[in-house]
């Protein structure tokens, strides 16, 4: 089994089936994680490079547990114990980790577009884990494969992403996937935030948050950054928790099952009602272990592992 | 590689297509260049001279382009107006205008002379443009009138939008007093944000924060209004929406002191050719939607916009080989330029041969007052001699700027430049 493209840059036009074979791979891996011993042998002898030019601990964390679990050897870069500043010598400290022989590089980078940049100048397998507002695929694979876990289809599925989509990497890789995969998706967030054109992307958009939980299966509630506050992108918290905040007491109203998800890290009282956050229908803590299991597939899969 | 010499006392071009862009006229001919002069243009028999065969090409006027950055001051490192004059005969241009843009910014009687002077020992005519206002900071008037004497041929703070209305209306009345055109890089500033690329459907996918056409649009038209509240001349640098196209048209009915340039980059690539993030299309304004890049052909063909000019603008490796949004805007254009436009405005969109070099030689002159009948006896020779059929891939190895900055490299163009006569050179290129 192996997959069409030699790295993972980001979704879109990233092919259905093999989106389908990282979700199915993602649940042989599941079962892995509920062993004792969660450990197999995969990637033994190979060496797999964390470059985070940008902090991100849960997304490092993850793929740093994944890479373990499947016994290949780590190296950990980060910008901020380097003193490397964003975009100058990007080139130099990439044919630096290139020169020790690797076999795959993670990136997560500020700038759109540094990891299709990488692989112009490493011959390492690259996968995205996040290039500033442009596609964060592991996260929306991870999404998917807790979304399939719950619903058992991704086709037709009903998908709302709420609040920031301008300024989010996860919410464009989510659009991508799930419409290759078949899923209907409707974006809902105070106008600033959503960008224009992303229609062309075949998403409907709405400032109506009924609206949107009336009609969905699950909602996926994206982090708002309170500093788009500052540029004026939205008035206040307490305006934006009235207008799109995901409480029991709006969800209440609508009597119905509804999946939420949220990338994490959550603000807590703004986005998303504590309560919510902790209650049955949030998927949250699944996701997290999903995530670990769908980036094992995905450098399983890239990495041509062997089978135990 | 281009090869610069003197010319010989007498040299004659002999059998080629004169195109004469005042006459409006094509016809087989010679021309006979003696002591750097033009001596005759028709039927020519002459002894004693340089005989070069011009079967095949084309020989008309030498290029004008209005808008280039050589960065001397400052940048040497980038381009010198040495090695940019090198460039712009390969090109076929003969005489080009450099924006202020420099650092310090030419914005003083005496920065103008530095130019001029260093100017003088070039094989190319170059015209300062002195920033019409101090330090570029948008804020307070240079001194244009000493700034003129000096050389100064128009004024603008090109790179940075005079974004204060206030100042740009004392900006057109003063320069208007001095019957110098005004031109003001149209971007809105607080639109256009930290937009690097063209706002659209591209933006969007590739994650990148996007200049909407509106941050031009507004500008333009608040320019072109201002212009005529005034009474100045203003011309409207790379014009590169379907807005503006619309605004210039418009105003062109009511108010006659207008002119319009568009850049060969403008016409031939599209924001679907940034997909890759490729640094060296990073250029404000920003490369548009292929609907503004339609309506820039329309408002060239309908003769709104008036000139073509590159907007040269050169930056090292190490500003451009960097991820995109720290990357500098700005590109090269001189020596790709007549391969591009000939390629998209004649060969592609069919539009006749002697408009596209009327944008290239007698508008462009015409907006900055200089001579424009080239082809009369006695006139110091600006020529430029092309292949306008020759299909060529622009290569690195066809760059004579310092810098390479450049989306065209790797790109088919159609029309290659041959020989370019200026002040007395003869380059082969
Ligand atoms: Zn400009």
């Amino acid at each position: 089994m192996s997959l069409q493209q030699r790295h993972l840059l980001g979704l879109e036009g990233y092919p259905a089936e093999d989106i389908q074979t990282i979700i199915d791979t993602a649940f042989t891996f599941r079962e892995v994680l509920d062993r004792p011993i969660k450990k197999v042998p995969s990637l033994q002898g190979k060496t797999i490079v964390n470059l985070f030019f940008e902090n991100s601990t849960r997304t490092r964390i993850s793929f740093e547990l994944a890479q373990k679990r499947l016994s290949a050897d780590t190296v950990n870069f980060s910008a901020s114990t380097s003193s490397l500043k964003k975009g100058e010598s990007f080139k130099d400290t990439v044919q630096n980790i290139e020169a020790m022989k690797i076999d795959a590089c993670v990136i997560r980078h500020p700038t759109p577009g540094a990891a299709l940049r990488l692989t112009e100048y490493v011959d390492a397998v690259v996968i995205n884990a996040g290039d500033g507002t442009h596609e964060h695929p592991t996260q929306a694979i991870l999404d998917m494969t807790s979304l399939y876990e719950k619903f058992g289809y991704l086709k037709g599925l009903k998908v709302g992403i709420i609040g920031d989509i301008s300024h989010s990497r996860v919410a464009l890789s989510n659009i991508h996937g799930l419409i290759t995969m078949g899923a209907d998706v409707t974006l809902c967030g105070p106008a600033t935030l959503i960008p224009p054109y992303i229609e062309e992307l075949g998403v409907n958009v709405s400032y109506k948050i009924d609206e949107v939980i009336e009609w969905a299966d699950a909602l996926n509630v994206l982090r708002i950054q309170m500093e788009r506050m500052g540029v004026s992108l939205f008035p206040s918290i307490r305006e934006y928790r009235s207008l799109f905040g995901i409480t029991t007491e709006r969800l209440a109203n609508h009597k119905k099952e509804i999946v939420i998800m949220h990338p994490g890290p959550m603000n807590r009282g703004v986005e998303i009602e504590s309560a919510v956050a902790d209650g049955d229908q949030a998927i949250i803590l699944d996701q997290v272990l999903n995530g670990v299991a769908s980036r094992m597939a995905i450098l399983y899969l890239l990495l041509g592992g062997k089978t135990e | 590689m281009m090869k610069l010499k003197k010319c010989a006392k007498k040299i004659l071009f002999k059998n080629g297509t004169i195109i004469d862009p005042i006459l409006e006229k094509g016809y087989k001919g010679d021309v006979l260049v003696e002591n750097g002069k033009i001596a005759a243009v028709g039927k020519v028999d002459v002894k004693n001279a340089e005989v070069i065969d011009c079967s095949g090409l084309i020989v008309t006027h030498g290029f004008c382009d209005l808008h280039v950055h050589f960065r001397e001051p400052g940048r040497e490192d980038k381009e010198t107006l040495e090695t940019g004059s090198r460039a712009a005969l390969a090109g076929g241009f003969t005489r080009v205008c450099t924006m202020p843009n420099t650092n310090p910014p030419i914005d003083s009687p005496e920065s103008i002379r530095f130019i001029y002077e260093k100017a003088k020992e070039c094989p190319i005519h170059i015209h300062p443009i002195g920033a019409a206002t101090k330090g570029q900071l948008g804020q307070e008037l240079t001194e244009m009138a000493g700034m003129s004497t000096e050389g100064a041929i128009a004024f603008s703070d090109d790179g940075l939008p005079i974004m204060d209305g206030g100042v740009m209306r004392r900006v057109l009345e003063y320069g208007g007093m001095l019957d110098k055109p005004i031109i003001n890089h149209a971007e809105d500033v607080c639109l256009r944000n930290d937009g690097v690329m063209n706002e659209g459907r591209m933006s969007t996918r590739l994650g990148l924060p996007g200049n909407p056409v509106e941050a031009e649009g507004v500008m333009v038209h608040r320019d072109l209004e201002l212009a005529r509240l005034t009474g100045a001349k203003l011309h409207v640098p790379h014009v590169s929406t379907a807005t503006a196209v619309k605004h210039v048209t418009d105003m062109k009915k009511d108010y006659k002191h207008i002119s319009a340039e568009v850049t060969p980059h403008h016409l031939f690539f599209t924001d679907d050719d940034l997909f890759e993030y490729n640094t060296n299309l990073k250029v404000a304004p920003p490369i548009r939607r292929n609907e503004d890049r339609a309506a820039l052909i329309k408002g060239f063909k309908s003769g709104a916009i008036d000139c073509i000019a590159t907007d040269h603008a050169p930056h090292t490796i190490e500003e451009k080989e960097s991820t995109f949004d720290v990357a500098a805007f700005g590109m090269i254009g001189l020596e790709s330029c007549l391969g591009a436009v000939l390629k998209v405005l004649v060969h592609e969109e069919k539009i006749d041969l002697m408009t596209v070099i009327k944008a290239l030689t007698v508008n462009p002159r015409e907006v900055m007052g200089f001579i424009t009948n080239l082809f009369e006896n006695n006139t110091d020779a600006e020529l430029t001699i092309f292949d306008p059929e020759e299909t060529w891939e622009f290569t690195k190895g066809d760059i004579y700027s310092k810098s390479s900055n450049s989306p065209f490299i790797g790109k088919s163009l159609v029309g290659k430049v041959k020989y370019t006569v200026s002040k007395s050179y003869l380059a082969i290129i």
